[in-house]
Formats: structure tokens, sequence, C-alpha cells
């Protein structure tokens, strides 16, 4: 028990850890699908579901095992199909028509705004 | 360990890469599709590996059928409505899968905890078992009231009642106290209350007091507490691959709510704290103070239009509510054909979520080129003819460059560096931050005073036969 423990906490430390790197220099428009792709996976509680509703054996646990199937199949698959459609229109056109005329050299634009 | 379960536990470190890399992958506007297909692969694979697991052992039919059921009804409900949500309710709805999923997380505990208690759960156990239930309630009820504030249903400003202070802290302690008390004696069914009515009413009291602008902010973060609970819930179970996905989104999501909050120069703790965000707030024609303004018609707006040759479109929260976005496109692209240099300029918080704006406009075909973000488009409202304001307010407003005012500091479109700005605008309604907007004195500017859809579509036909 002990032993598993240590292991399930260095498993949750280290997964912290690359939680912080994994997310670097993100464009202010991906915020949105980035926020719902990391939405959709933490319906890996799903699994946590399912294990859960194999073990259980009376009625109320039943109810509330199938609430939390529902719940949770929801958030899986509700949140993958969504971040996809957001990203889809995104890339719907790949291909730059006509960018804009070039602009001209326009150095720091954090400069030219004050 | 068995040969199969060995395999699945393999598959299982497999779907937690492809979380890792699916994320990270999101990181870029190129590789985002793929990743969040490499993310939901590793889900698949997951999910059906334990089915193969739990093969193997006994498990009863009604369990089967409880499982197939609930995952039949709640995958088809969450497919139906990521489909066929529009796309200007999408953060409502990330919100409400945010707020199942920790629902999901705290009812995995709260049956852990029922199913064990007289057998005995250890002390460890216990713990990360009412941390699990604690959070996830947290997070089901503010997501729900989030996505409620989101959709209208609750008013957008913040709510705030007399002593709600003191009320926060006394459920503060309620649940403190149910949670060493359910840690310390797992069989007690009053802890258990105790700490399920504490955290579900706290998750309302914590979002109710803070305002429509920020709730992006506040999504993201109930996010990552959801993430957190999920990990909690691994603990729960002892099944290493909730504890990697829960704790990634857990620290991935804290860090993306930094960002987010960064980006609308806001600090988490002010936001948490709440008071500022007075939501959707356009009486309409109601004038305020004593600003005079210009008021255009809408066939010299066609014509200004119309003749420029540079316009510098700024879309905004009224258009995103007016659901305008294809008036919005077809207009852009009617002045393109006419050879106008058009652009979008998107403020990082454009919308109702950092990004939002760019997939509204994706949505009506506006071609992602053309959307420019705020670095990259403020020197050139110096070069442009028109700049139109289409249901954008503080993001524009001048004021935000001197100091002493609520959104002094908030990064904004230089708007007003253009020789001409047309503002369609529904009223003079505030913004978020409550203020008038200089913009609108400005002797350049002239208002259009209409719905963004409406004064859309007769800006357009004013075009068609004025200017053909």
């Amino acid at each position: 028990m002990t032993t598993e423990l240590l292991t399930d906490l260095t498993i949750f430390a280290l997964a912290v850890l690359v939680g912080f790197e994994v997310i670097s220099k993100v464009p202010a428009t991906l915020h949105t699908p980035l926020m719902s792709g990391a939405n959709s996976i933490h319906g890996v509680v799903l699994i946590g579901a399912m294990v859960i509703t194999a073990a259980v054996s009376s009625t109320y646990a039943y109810a509330l095992a199938a609430l939390a199937m529902a719940f949770a199949a929801m958030n899986v698959v509700g949140g993958y199909v969504v971040t996809d459609r957001m990203l889809h229109m995104f890339l719907r056109r790949p291909a730059p028509p006509a960018p804009p005329a070039a602009p001209a050299a326009h150095g720091d634009g954090e400069a030219a705004a004050r | 360990m068995s040969g199969v379960s060995f395999t699945i536990s393999l598959i299982y470190v497999l779907a937690a890469v492809g979380f890792v890399l699916g994320l990270h992958l999101m990181n870029a506007p190129a590789t985002a599709r793929r990743g969040n297909l490499i993310s939901a692969g590793g889900m698949a694979v997951a999910v059906i590996a334990t089915v193969v697991l739990l093969a193997q052992h006994h498990v009863g039919t009604v369990n089967w059928t409880v499982m197939a059921v609930g995952g039949v009804v709640g995958g088809g409900a969450g497919l139906w409505e990521a489909r066929t949500v529009k796309m200007t309710a999408m953060p409502q709805l990330v919100s409400i899968f945010n707020s199942v999923g920790g629902g999901a997380a705290a009812l995995l505990a709260i049956n852990d905890i029922l199913q064990h208690r007289h057998a005995g759960i250890s002390n460890l156990s216990s713990i990360t078992g009412a941390l699990d239930i604690l959070i996830g309630l947290v997070t089901f009820t503010g997501s729900l009231v989030a996505a409620g504030k989101l959709q209208g249903w609750i008013p957008g400003q913040p709510l705030i009642f007399r002593g709600s202070r003191a009320f926060n802290a006394v459920l503060a302690v309620g649940f403190l106290a149910g949670g060493v008390w359910l840690i310390v004696s797992p069989a007690s069914t009053t802890a258990l209350v105790l700490l399920l009515a504490a955290a579900a009413i706290f998750g309302v009291t914590m979002v109710l007091p803070i305002g429509g602008a920020d709730m992006p902010v506040v999504i993201s973060l109930l996010n990552a507490f959801t993430g957190t609970a999920v990990a909690m819930a691994g603990f729960v179970i002892d099944k290493p691959v909730l504890i990697i996905a829960g704790a990634l989104v857990g620290a991935a999501g804290s860090i993306l709510t930094k960002l987010m909050a960064d980006a609308m120069n806001r600090s988490l703790v002010s936001i948490v704290v709440g008071g500022f965000g007075t939501g959707d707030s356009a009486q309409p024609a109601a004038m305020t103070g004593d600003v005079s303004v210009r008021q255009v018609t809408v066939d010299d707006a066609a014509i200004q239009l119309g003749y420029a040759g540079k316009v510098i479109i700024v879309p905004g929260y009224g258009l995103a509510a007016a659901q305008a976005q294809h008036e919005m496109s077809a207009l852009s692209q009617y002045l393109e054909d006419r050879g106008i240099d058009v652009s979008y300029a998107i403020h990082p918080v454009a919308g109702r979520m950092p990004g939002h704006m760019n997939v509204l406009l994706a949505e009506a075909n506006v071609p992602y080129p053309l959307l420019k973000e705020m670095d990259e488009i403020n020197p050139e409202f110096d070069r442009a003819d028109v700049a139109l304001v289409v249901g954008a307010n503080d993001v524009t407003n001048p004021a935000a460059r001197r100091p002493g005012n609520p959104i002094s500091g908030m990064p904004i479109l230089d708007v007003d560096h253009a020789k001409s700005i047309i503002v369609i605008k529904r009223s003079l309604g505030h913004g978020y931050a409550g203020l008038d907007n200089e913009l609108y004195a400005d002797p350049k500017t002239e208002m259009f005073f209409s719905d963004a859809k409406k004064g859309l579509s007769a800006l357009l036909a004013a075009m068609k036969t004025l200017v053909a």
C-alpha cells in the first residue's frame, strides 16, 4: 500500500512538472482551443468511472455509477468533438489566397503603439 | 502480473504519452488539430483497454449494462451538443463539459467511500478521496454558474450580497471540517453530507461575485481544478493514467489561466476576489454623461468605406452577441472585391474568450491571414483610412493609456490613430469596465447606432447601391 502510494505520488509530481512545461508560448488565438483540449483530457475520469461501475453492487451505487459514467462520457466525447470543430475552423482554408500587401517596415509593434 | 494486464498497463502508458504529446502539439496553430487527434486516440485506446481489463474479471451483466447505458447516454449527449452548438455559445459548452468532468470525479470518490467505508479505508486514501470530492464538487457547481452567466441565465454582473465574505468563510470552515472529519472516520454519513453541501454551495458563491468579463479566466481556472480532482480520483482507485492526465491538466491549466489573465492585464487574485466586470450592460440609446458624439447615416458610412484604400475592422463582443459574423464576412468580402485592403484587428480578449473571435470569424469563412493580432496590427492603424469598430468597447478606449482608471495599462488597439473611425454599436452603453469610451468623443469618430447584424447588412446593402 505504502509503496503504491509512493509510486503514485512520484507519478503525480512528475506529471505536474510536465504539465507546467508542456504549455509554452501559446498565441492568444489558441487559448480557447487549448483550454478545450485540456478539458477533454481530464475526461480520462471515464476510465475511473468504468472501474468503479464494474465493482458496485447496490441500487444507489448503480445510480451514482451510471451518473458518473454519463458525466464522464459527456466530458470526453463532447470535449474532443468541440475542440476539433474549433480547430477545424481555423484550418478550413489553409492556403492564404492573397495576403495583404507587405506592410512597410515598422520596428517594434509595442514601441509604435505608444 | 498476467500478460493481459501487463499489456494493458503499457497501453495506459501509451495513452499518457498521447495526452502529453497532444497537448504540446496544440501550442501551435499548424499542429493543433493533429495534437487533439493524438490526444483523442490516446483516450480511445485507454477506454478500449479498460473494457478488455474489466472483461478479465467477473463483472456482472447489470454492471456492464449500467456502464453501457451511462456511457452511451452521456457520450451521445456530449456528441450532439458539441456538433450542434453555435460557435457563439461555445465557451458555455466548454464550461458544461468541465462541470460534468468535475462531477464525475466527485461521484467516483463518493461511490468509493460508500463502497468501502465499512471495510475500512486507510487515512491516506480518504485524504485523496475527500480532496477529490471537495475540488470536484466546487468545479461542478462553479462551472455551471459560469456557464449560466455566459448564457445570460444568471446576470453577468458581479453578484455580491451583504456578508458574502463571512458566508464564504463559514462554508470554507464547513468543508474543511467535513473533510477532516471524513478523513478521520470515513464511515460517517454526516461528515460526507457536510462536505458535499459545503463544497457544492462554495462553488456557487465563489463564481457569483465574478463579473462576466472575467468568466473565461474562471473557466480556465476551474478546468485546472477538475484536472486536480481527476488526479485525486486516480489516487483513490490507484490508476496512474488518471493521475498523469489529471496532474497534466491541473498544471497546464494553471499556466493557461495565468496566460489568459495576463492577456487581459488582470491579476488572478483580483479576478477571484471579484467586483470588476459588469457583463452585458447595453441599455438601448442610453446617453451617458454629456459626451457629444457625431452620428453618421448608413449611406455616408457606406460611401466612406467603399472609397477607402485601407480598412481595418475591429470586431468585439457586440459582434459575437449579435451573431453578426456572417454579415461581417460578407461586408469584408465585398470590400476586398473592390480592391480595398481589409484586415481584422483581433484584440487578445475580443469576444468572450481569448481566441473566441478567431473561431467566430473562421466559422464565417473569413480567411485566416486577414486576422491580425494586436501587436501586428497596431502600427497599421496610422495608415488606415477607416477603422470600422463593430461592437468593441473597452479594448479601443484610449483612456487605458493613462493611469488612474479601471482599464489603465490594459493593452488596447490603437483605433484612434486611424484617419477616420466608424463605430457600430447599439448605444453609448458602457463596456465591462463601466467607463465612457473617449474614442466616441474623438472628432474623427462617427457613431452608427445599430445592432451589429442589422447595421452590417444595411451597410452592405447601401454600399451595393451607392458604390457599385
